[in-house]
């Protein structure tokens, strides 16, 4: 199962473990070092190993019962994220939707909205929904919903721009020779995008299967996930041995599965003829093309428009009124936190910056190392630099505290931590987006540019770099709001004279009284305009440079 | 350089990028390393912590101290962390141990000793650790608290105690939060426990079913059992577990401040939670942490507490807001359980809590 992409560059070993040495001690320094030495805290019993307690967790019914809800919940999430996704990913790539680009940015803002947001949002739509909605509340079916809600954007972002380049000759000689147009998309196109739907799965599941807030808020009291008890057994009752066991068992999990969506994705090459997207692109023409547009893209931008409006009227309400007070506060000192909001806004912005810049570069040397480079060393690597997206926040967060305290890593109180806790999260992003783009380039286009006398390297900066280049604006945008959105990392090592947006938010929402609500509210609202404005503008970026080959 | 066949990367261009990543990487780290000289006093906290700029200032200008804050989720996260720091601590004072930890901290020996003066103007009775290595600094209650205007409309009498909830005109009016996940629902929790004790005919867990069967609602945490589902908030649960404070804070925190306070607090609910605060061992400016430990006890600090943290002094000579007493009260006589038999108990009773309150 050798890439397709391999070897291309004739990257040696010498030049691939070079290439990979800098994401790998990255993750070995921030990632497997950290959790390592807590786990190990866990573990051991005066200097030795005791299994005692991993024996007392593995046999307890009470945990197994945790760790399987864990599971089947992000696995129904997944497929129904994909179910809903791919029509949505497939019409913004073969139309000409107005204002798509917009639509896109949309989708990214409830990803990074503070979960407790969007549940209280969801709440008050079920609210309205009369039997049914009271049917969902507390419910797995609430989970479920919330997560698709939550995750759309991975998987229209991961999708619509390899969709958008597939070339369309093989869908339409299907179509002339009779076949349907569901059957063609499910028979013909899907199996092409294998690669990709593989990618945005594996990130859907890791961030459904460590949800915490979403299961607390809209699950009930009844449904906990495996990192809401490794978070009660850290953080509120020292348990550090029962703990490691939940954090491990998680981290196995993650293993096993990113291993089988490799093994299922992964089975055979899946270069593609590529075309520019433009050229492709249909207008909507007739009722049929309009029907199917308002279907999808219609109907999940007023779906993802609603909470948000939700937030918006909050956010200019108080006391019954019309009001921008919850604004102009945003400026001012008070009691509730030890930074003005305004402050937090411009904290969060610049800690996205650095949190992206630094993903960016970990993840596009690391997408060099796994998808031209070659061997063990190479797909160890795509793995493990997945696992701390699937990593409990509290075990990331007291494996900093207590690993970090020795240069040259002396971190501990460091404000360099929140860009770097952040980027972790990123990379795999980076990693997903990335990696499929290089291994389903087309090996002919580089052998015909090749044989017309190109270097290697002309090649490679004709070939490969404006498919690389359009991802890489992807996986910024996607690198920027994870930063924006993180909350859970964020809440053991942010400090309180330099809150994030999310921590402002919380901040506000924990004390009792409208003008609490109010600037919560106009922070939420603050953080969706931000998100959207700079993933569209991130996008910009990347839909001039569509032209490029 | 150029990507020739033959041409890769040279191990001392890695080398060198490897370094300059970690000469920038301790470098962000090192502005902070030189703030643990001594001028520089390290306050280790919980997110709810707040003081007056101007009141820390006061310090700074008394002392020549600076004052650098540190803080990590909440109370118990806090607590954890300091407790795996021991000996290597993460700055020179905590601040907010509270008292369902108190003797967690105590027995992980965090903080050593410190003889204040300023406890002369402290009671006896919220001196919790005889031998002075945590020092009361504020004190709080954990209450029901009830929407007057919905029991006005209802014409139904807002209860007076917590038996009264098991009654049916209280079918489900009430939310609480769950004590595994919130601090205000580990409170609740432990009135119950003062209250109806952990055996005989009648015991918590029996209180706690006959709750279940009253409709009672449990959410995760404080913001969603406050802003989802109680009446003042447009949710249909006119009972919520609180705080004493939290009807001024009602008022203080609308726009425009109303003149009485739109919700009140059963008085025989409250469980009175205190604070502490202590100089960390293996400081390296005991000297500093022990100035700072005595200006929080102090009038000045005391005086600020109360807007900031909404919770109430323990220096007898710090005036609370007029505000206070007039929308809420400190009740006479809270429900209160000893911290032993809290760190004994606690994983056990949340368990069992579990096992009635949700099944």
């Amino acid at each position: 199962m050798k890439p397709v992409a391999a070897g291309f560059l004739r990257l040696g070993r010498t030049a691939t473990l070079a290439i990979v040495g800098i994401p790998v001690i990255f993750l070995a320094s921030f990632f497997v070092f950290p959790v390592g030495t807590i786990m190990w805290r866990g573990f051991s019993h005066d200097g030795g190993f005791d299994m005692s307690t991993t024996i007392d967790v593995l046999t307890s019914h009470r945990w197994w019962r945790v760790a399987w809800f864990t599971t089947w919940q992000a696995v129904v999430s997944t497929v129904a994220t994909l179910a809903v996704g791919i029509p949505i990913a497939g019409v913004l790539a073969r139309y000409d939707v107005p204002a798509s680009r917009l639509v896109r940015a949309l989708t990214t803002v409830p990803f990074v909205m503070p979960t407790i947001v969007i549940a209280t949002a969801f709440i008050a739509v079920f609210d309205s929904l009369g039997p049914v909605g009271d049917a969902l509340k507390n419910s797995a079916a609430a989970v479920i919903l919330a997560h698709v809600y939550l995750n759309l954007a991975v998987v229209i972002r991961a999708l619509a721009d390899p969709w958008s380049r597939l070339d369309h000759s093989v869908e339409e000689a299907a179509r002339t020779l009779g076949m349907g147009a569901i059957r063609t998309v499910m028979t013909v196109t899907l199996p092409r995008l294998r690669l990709a739907i593989g990618a945005a799965a594996a990130i859907v599941f890791l961030f459904t299967f460590t949800s915490f807030g979403i299961v607390l808020f809209l699950g009930g009291p009844t449904r906990t996930t495996l990192e809401v008890e490794t978070y009660i057994q850290t953080t509120s009752y020292l348990q550090l041995d029962v703990a490691s066991v939940l954090a491990l068992t998680q981290i196995s999990i993650v293993v096993a599965t990113l291993a089988t969506q490799r093994l299922l994705t992964n089975r055979a090459a899946t270069a593609q003829q590529m075309a520019a997207p433009a050229k492709l692109r249909r207008p909507i023409s007739g009722p049929r093309d309009v029907g199917l547009v308002l279907a999808t893209v219609g109907a999940a931008t007023v779906v993802l428009l609603a909470p948000m409006f939700v937030l918006v009227w909050r956010s200019v309400r108080l006391d019954g009124a019309f009001t921008l007070s919850n604004y102009a506060r945003l400026w001012d000192t008070s009691t509730v936190m030890l930074a003005t909001p305004a402050e937090a806004i411009w904290n969060s912005f610049s800690i996205a910056v650095v949190a992206m810049l630094l993903a960016l570069t970990i993840g596009t040397l690391a997408t060099i190392g796994v998808a031209y480079g070659e061997g063990w060393i190479a797909s160890i690597l795509d793995t493990a630099l997945m696992v701390p997206l699937g990593t409990s926040a509290a075990t990331l967060g007291f494996g900093f505290l207590i690993a970090l305290d020795e240069p040259p890593l002396d971190l501990r109180t460091s404000a360099a931590l929140v860009p770097i806790a952040h980027a972790l999260i990123g990379i795999p992003f980076v990693m997903r987006l990335l990696v499929p783009t290089v291994r389903s380039i087309d090996p002919k286009l580089r052998e015909t540019a090749l044989l017309l006398g190109q270097s290697r390297l002309q090649v490679w900066i004709r070939v490969d770099a404006p498919v690389v280049k359009r991802a890489l604006f992807a996986a910024a945008g996607f690198a920027f709001a994870v930063s924006l959105g993180e909350f859970g990392a964020t809440a053991f090592i942010a400090r309180p004279d330099r809150p994030t947006i999310p921590t402002a938010i919380m901040r506000y929402l924990g004390r009792p009284g409208p003008t609490n609500v109010g600037q919560a509210m106009a922070m939420a609202t603050i953080l969706m305009v931000v998100t959207t404005v700079a993933v569209a503008a991130i996008e910009t970026n990347r839909v001039n440079n569509t032209g490029d080959f | 350089m150029t990507f020739h066949p033959r041409t890769t990367l040279r191990s001392p261009l890695v080398a060198a990028s490897i370094i300059a990543v970690f000469a920038l990487l301790t470098a962000c780290g090192s502005d902070d390393q030189d703030k643990t000289a001594t001028e520089v006093v390290t306050l280790v906290t919980h997110e709810s912590f707040a003081l007056s700029d101007d009141v820390l200032a006061q310090f700074t200008a008394d002392t020549g101290y600076r004052i650098e804050i540190l803080a990590a989720g909440d109370a118990g996260t806090m607590l954890n962390q300091s407790i795996l720091t021991a000996g290597d601590p993460l700055g020179d004072v905590i601040f907010g141990v509270d008292s369902t930890f108190l003797s967690r901290a105590l027995d992980a020996e965090l903080t050593v000793p410190h003889q204040s003066p300023l406890l002369a103007q402290i009671p006896d009775s919220f001196q919790l650790d005889k031998s002075n290595r945590l020092l009361p600094v504020d004190v709080g209650d954990v209450c029901l608290n009830f929407d007057v205007q919905w029991f006005t409309d209802a014409a139904i009498e807002p209860p007076t105690n917590l038996a009264d909830l098991t009654r049916a005109t209280y079918k489900d009016l009430l939310v609480v939060q769950n004590p595994a996940t919130s601090s205000p629902g580990l409170a609740f929790a432990l009135a119950t426990i003062a209250e109806f004790g952990t055996d005989g005919d009648y015991d918590w867990l029996d209180y706690w079913a006959e709750l279940s069967d009253n409709g009672v609602k449990i959410q995760p945490g404080w913001s969603e059992a406050y802003y989802t589902d109680f009446t003042l908030y447009g949710g249909d649960r006119p009972i919520v577990v609180s705080y004493a404070t939290s009807p001024p804070a009602e008022v203080y925190f609308a726009d425009p401040r109303p003149e009485s306070a739109p919700s009140a607090v059963v008085e025989a609910s409250c469980y009175r939670q205190h604070e502490f605060v202590g100089v960390l061992a293996g400081t390296d400016n005991p000297e500093g942490a022990r100035a700072f430990v005595d200006f929080l006890l102090s009038v000045t600090a005391q005086q600020d507490i109360p807007w900031n943290m909404f919770v109430f002094p323990v220096n007898e000579l710090a005036e609370v807001p007029a505000e206070f007493s007039e929308h809420s009260l400190v009740p006479s006589n809270p429900l209160s359980v000893p911290s032993q038999d809290i760190e004994a108990n606690r994983e056990s009773w949340i368990q069992q809590w579990s096992e009635t309150a949700i099944g």
